[in-house]
């Protein structure tokens, strides 16, 4: 199990952190994607770039630990931290070892809307590198001791979790916002629930979420349509269909207020959040412009000039539209000293109410788009971004022309429609903070 | 099957270095700058990047934290933008800027439309020399450095352990003083301290200009000589001898324990030599040393602590080579469930003499280097990775030839180099073993 353990990462830079993005509103973006479709039926997106070579693949399989039972809860995030511990012949380090025999590279990584499954490889080797990958998704060992040499790290990882300040807000929002939904417990379990695990749990996992009839495919790199058609047959076609029902919408609790969780620690975390707005929304364009300039443009939206440039109660403070499946919400978050979070909060809703009252400047709106339509040509400059894109467009049920026609999309919004969108959507009273520090003057609002 | 594989490694082996080759041109501007331009026409982008041979361990005695505290003051104005303005421009141009400060350098990017290079150049020299600075800027951007240690460092105990651990490490060195400062000398750092930083530090014969993406290198020239070429040299660039360390006789050892420890670990540092220009034969076997020993399911520590036994969830072994001082060589250990710091600690000692004793399996050494040429390949895909790893070395003490000669040093590694570069860095006396736990675990 590569899995990082998130503690012991040294950090030796001190950046201001931001989030990447990439320019140009003229460049006429003509990415290349092709839809190629297997002889079996399973369908692919595929960019062909032989200039360098390797292929980067992505696959992803909707539901991931969303199909947990809330006692099973972490049985899929264990299930595919275990993929790559044997298959075959091959024990945990024998597929360890034939990997990096041809230097090819596979991540498995469990989320709460899908399990994907990245793999960098050689062209040359590009056999060998998909019957070990075939191997670890179709016919996984999951041999007990590589179950419990596992379940000791996840087990470790959840215990460090459960300390760390930005962790613990992440999960208290969520027990708060999604009631009874699976996003409403941590993706990874509970040392109860992960204890409690057994193999049948595992096999019953993986029978559940790697099915054929849920995964989206895309192949950047040196290799061409008909080979991908048939790689595609081999490394998928005996999965089985899908069985398990994938949950249901989220019924959101987003009373307003701040619910404070008490914990020794210098610096109060915040995570910040009311109702957003569905990607196939008629106004998702108008709202996505709108957190851009609220808080997602890096060091120029309003929330990270107000509360960072002005009073300097931050180092970060970021929001953004999150559209998992079945829970639409705009979230937020920032982090301040424990005497001065109050402050932060009470801007942050100051600033909510106003722009809700005001809206955006036509100066603002013309600098969002510039940016946000400039930007997005740059996000296409590699094997690997690109193939990441291409899957979760498929995720996201995008057509295969809407990186041509995303620009457009943004530019056609107006200043109008944002403003109309910031009246109907930014609602200061359901605006939820939940705050991990011991904040002086900031008191539990909600029940 | 394995013989397959064998005879898949020589031919790989033999058709790498031809494919892997990055089109890189350097040159030197009159007044000093240096200039790397990397060239990646995939995409119409293309990254900016002026590097200052400047970091924390540059810094005076006293004012820890002032290299990283001017790093967030260059997105003030200057005499002809506005505070703020610098980053604005770049996003009204679909583009991204940031800047990042370690012990050695201080680095400032953006990463936009090929076609706008010309404007970044025009920005970035500008700020070069021409920063203007008021008391206001200063403490709001106090408190802003102040939140991001909060963050970073008093929010976990893990990297308060860190900082603790290196203090220790380093007897003399800078680089036992945090990059982001010591709290209290943040809190008294002022514009002055700021500005004789600014002044000594940055100028153009202290700086490498790195250029990656869709351009061509006579164009990245003549923009280069126009911008950056227009600017003086400063003739009273100090020379780059900052305190080294002396002889170190004793192993540190040190217990930290705080309420916000989930999981208890043992991390174990050594000092180690660097990667140096000309001569970097110990540095490749100690980055060998260590994929062998930490890098993943098949290394040592995981075969002895993991597999054969379980005594840990984790381990980890990490060499940073690249540096213009003395390094560090890092181990760390975290135990299993009901196995103490103690014991970890015993069974890494054990696991690390056992190595010395049976040497380097041939197998393992050729898997190791298999996956650093194919490294090479996949580099490739990533310019700002590319760029990153030029503009590092120029700033730490290495050239572009070194850079190049690098993969081949690597592959040029034999078993017997690594057991000799394992002998003589697991030396106790220069070591310094942490534990970090919670208080209300008894060990």
């Amino acid at each position: 199990m590569k899995r990082a353990f998130r503690l012991l990462a040294p950090v030796l830079a001190a950046a201001l952190t931001l989030g990447t993005a990439p320019a140009r509103a003229e460049v006429d973006l003509d990415v290349g994607i092709e839809e190629v479709t297997s002889p079996g039926g399973i369908t692919a997106w595929l960019v062909e770039e032989h200039s360098i070579p390797f292929v980067a693949l992505e696959l992803r399989f909707r539901g991931g630990a969303s199909l947990d039972a809330p006692d099973k809860r972490g049985a899929t995030n264990l299930m595919t931290a275990l993929l790559e511990e044997g298959t075959g012949a091959l024990d945990a380090q024998g597929f360890a070892r034939a990997a990096a025999d041809i230097a090819a590279e596979f991540s498995y990584r469990a989320h709460d809307e899908d399990v994907s499954i990245s793999a960098r490889f050689l062209s040359e080797t590009q056999d060998e590198a998909m019957e070990l990958l075939r191997g670890s998704i179709v016919t996984p060992r999951f041999d007990e001791d590589a179950i419990e040499r596992v379940r000791a790290q996840v087990l470790a990882i959840l215990r460090s979790d459960n300390k760390d300040p930005d962790q613990i807000v992440r999960n208290e929002f969520a027990a708060l916002v999604y009631g009874d939904h699976p996003y409403a417990s941590p993706e990874d379990g509970t040392v109860e629930t992960v204890e409690a695990l057994t193999r049948e749990d595992i096999l019953a996992a993986h029978e559940d979420a790697l099915v054929r009839d849920r995964v989206y495919v895309s192949a950047v790199g040196d290799i061409t349509a008909e080979e991908l058609g048939r790689l595609l047959d081999d490394l998928l076609g005996d999965l089985p269909e899908a069985e398990a029902p994938l949950p249901g919408r989220a019924e959101l609790n987003l009373p307003g207020g701040v619910e404070v969780v008490e914990y020794e620690t210098p610096q109060s975390a915040v995570i910040f959040g009311q109702p957003g707005i569905e990607r196939e929304d008629p106004d998702f364009f108008a709202a996505y412009v709108l957190n851009h300039i609220v808080g997602g443009g890096g060091f120029n939206s309003v929330l990270m000039n107000e509360v960072r440039e002005k009073r300097g109660l931050t180092y970060g403070i970021y929001s953004y539209l999150s559209d998992r499946d079945g829970a639409a919400v705009w979230l937020g978050s920032v982090a301040s000293a424990n005497e001065r979070v109050a402050e932060s909060i009470a801007v942050i809703r100051a600033q909510w109410a106003r722009l809700r009252e005001e809206g955006v400047t036509a100066e603002q709106l013309k600098d969002a788009k510039t940016y946000l339509t400039g930007a997005y040509p740059l996000r296409f400059d590699g094997n690997g971004p690109i193939a990441d894109i291409a899957v979760a467009m498929q995720f996201d049920g995008m057509p295969l022309d809407y990186i041509a026609t995303r620009n457009d999309r943004v530019e056609a919004v107006t200043l109008e429609d944002v403003n109309r969108v910031a009246r109907e959507l930014m609602d200061p009273g359901k605006l939820t903070f939940v705050v991990v520090g011991q904040p002086e003057g900031v008191e539990t609002t909600v029940n | 099957m394995r013989n397959l594989m064998a005879a898949l490694a020589v031919l790989l082996a033999a058709a790498l270095p031809a494919a892997a080759e990055e089109q890189v041109t350097t040159f030197t501007l009159d007044n000093g700058m240096e200039v790397v331009v990397i060239e990646d026409h995939r995409a119409p982008v293309v990254v900016h990047m002026v590097w200052y041979k400047a970091g924390s361990a540059d810094e005076d005695p006293g004012v820890s934290g002032v290299a990283h505290f001017l790093e967030h003051l260059l997105f003030k104005g200057t005499e002809t933008l506005a505070p703020g303005e610098f980053s604005a421009t770049v996003a009204r141009h679909g583009g991204r800027d940031n800047a990042f400060t370690s012990y050695d350098y201080t680095a400032y990017f953006q990463r936009i439309a090929a076609d706008r290079l010309e404007l970044m150049m025009k920005m970035e020299s500008d700020r070069m020399v021409n920063l203007q600075l008021d008391e206001g800027d200063i403490a709001t951007e106090r408190d802003v450095i102040i939140e991001e240690r909060n963050m970073r460092v008093e929010n976990s105990a893990s990297a308060l352990f860190r900082e603790q651990a290196n203090a220790a490490q380093y007897l003399n060195h800078r680089y036992g003083v945090p990059i982001i400062g010591w709290m209290p000398e943040m809190h008294a750092l002022g514009l002055e301290e700021a500005l004789s930083f600014y002044e000594t530090y940055y100028a153009p014969n202290n700086a490498v200009l790195v250029v990656a993406g869709d351009v061509q290198p006579e164009d990245v020239k003549a923009l280069a000589q126009k911008y950056y070429g227009a600017l003086p040299a400063n003739p009273d660039l100090p020379a780059r001898d900052r305190p080294q360390e002396p002889r170190q006789l004793a192993e540190r050892r040190l217990v930290f324990e705080d309420a916000r420890v989930g999981q208890p670990y043992v991390a174990r540092s050594y000092l180690a030599p660097e990667r140096d220009s000309g001569a970097q034969e110990e540095a490749a076997a100690l980055t060998v040393l260590a994929e062998i020993l930490g890098g993943g399911t098949t290394s040592v520590l995981a075969q002895a602590l993991q597999f054969d036994t379980q005594t840990a969830v984790f381990t980890s072994a990490r060499y940073g080579g690249k540096s213009l001082d003395d390094t560090t060589f890092d181990l760390i250990v975290a135990p299993a469930a009901g196995v103490t710091l103690q014991a970890a600690e015993t069974a890494m000692d054990e696991a690390l003499a056992g190595f010395i004793e049976t040497g380097v399996d041939p197998a393992h050494l050729e898997r190791v280097k298999m996956q650093l040429r194919a490294d090479r390949i996949y580099a490739r895909d990533n310019v700002n990775q590319l760029a990153n790893r030029y503009g590092r070395a120029l700033t730490q003490g290495l050239t572009v030839e070194d850079v190049q000669a690098w993969p081949d040093v690597v592959q040029a590694v034999t078993g017997e180099d690594v057991v000799d570069a394992a002998r003589k860095v697991f030396d106790r006396r220069q070591a310094v073993t942490g534990w970090l736990k919670s208080p209300e675990v008894t060990q």
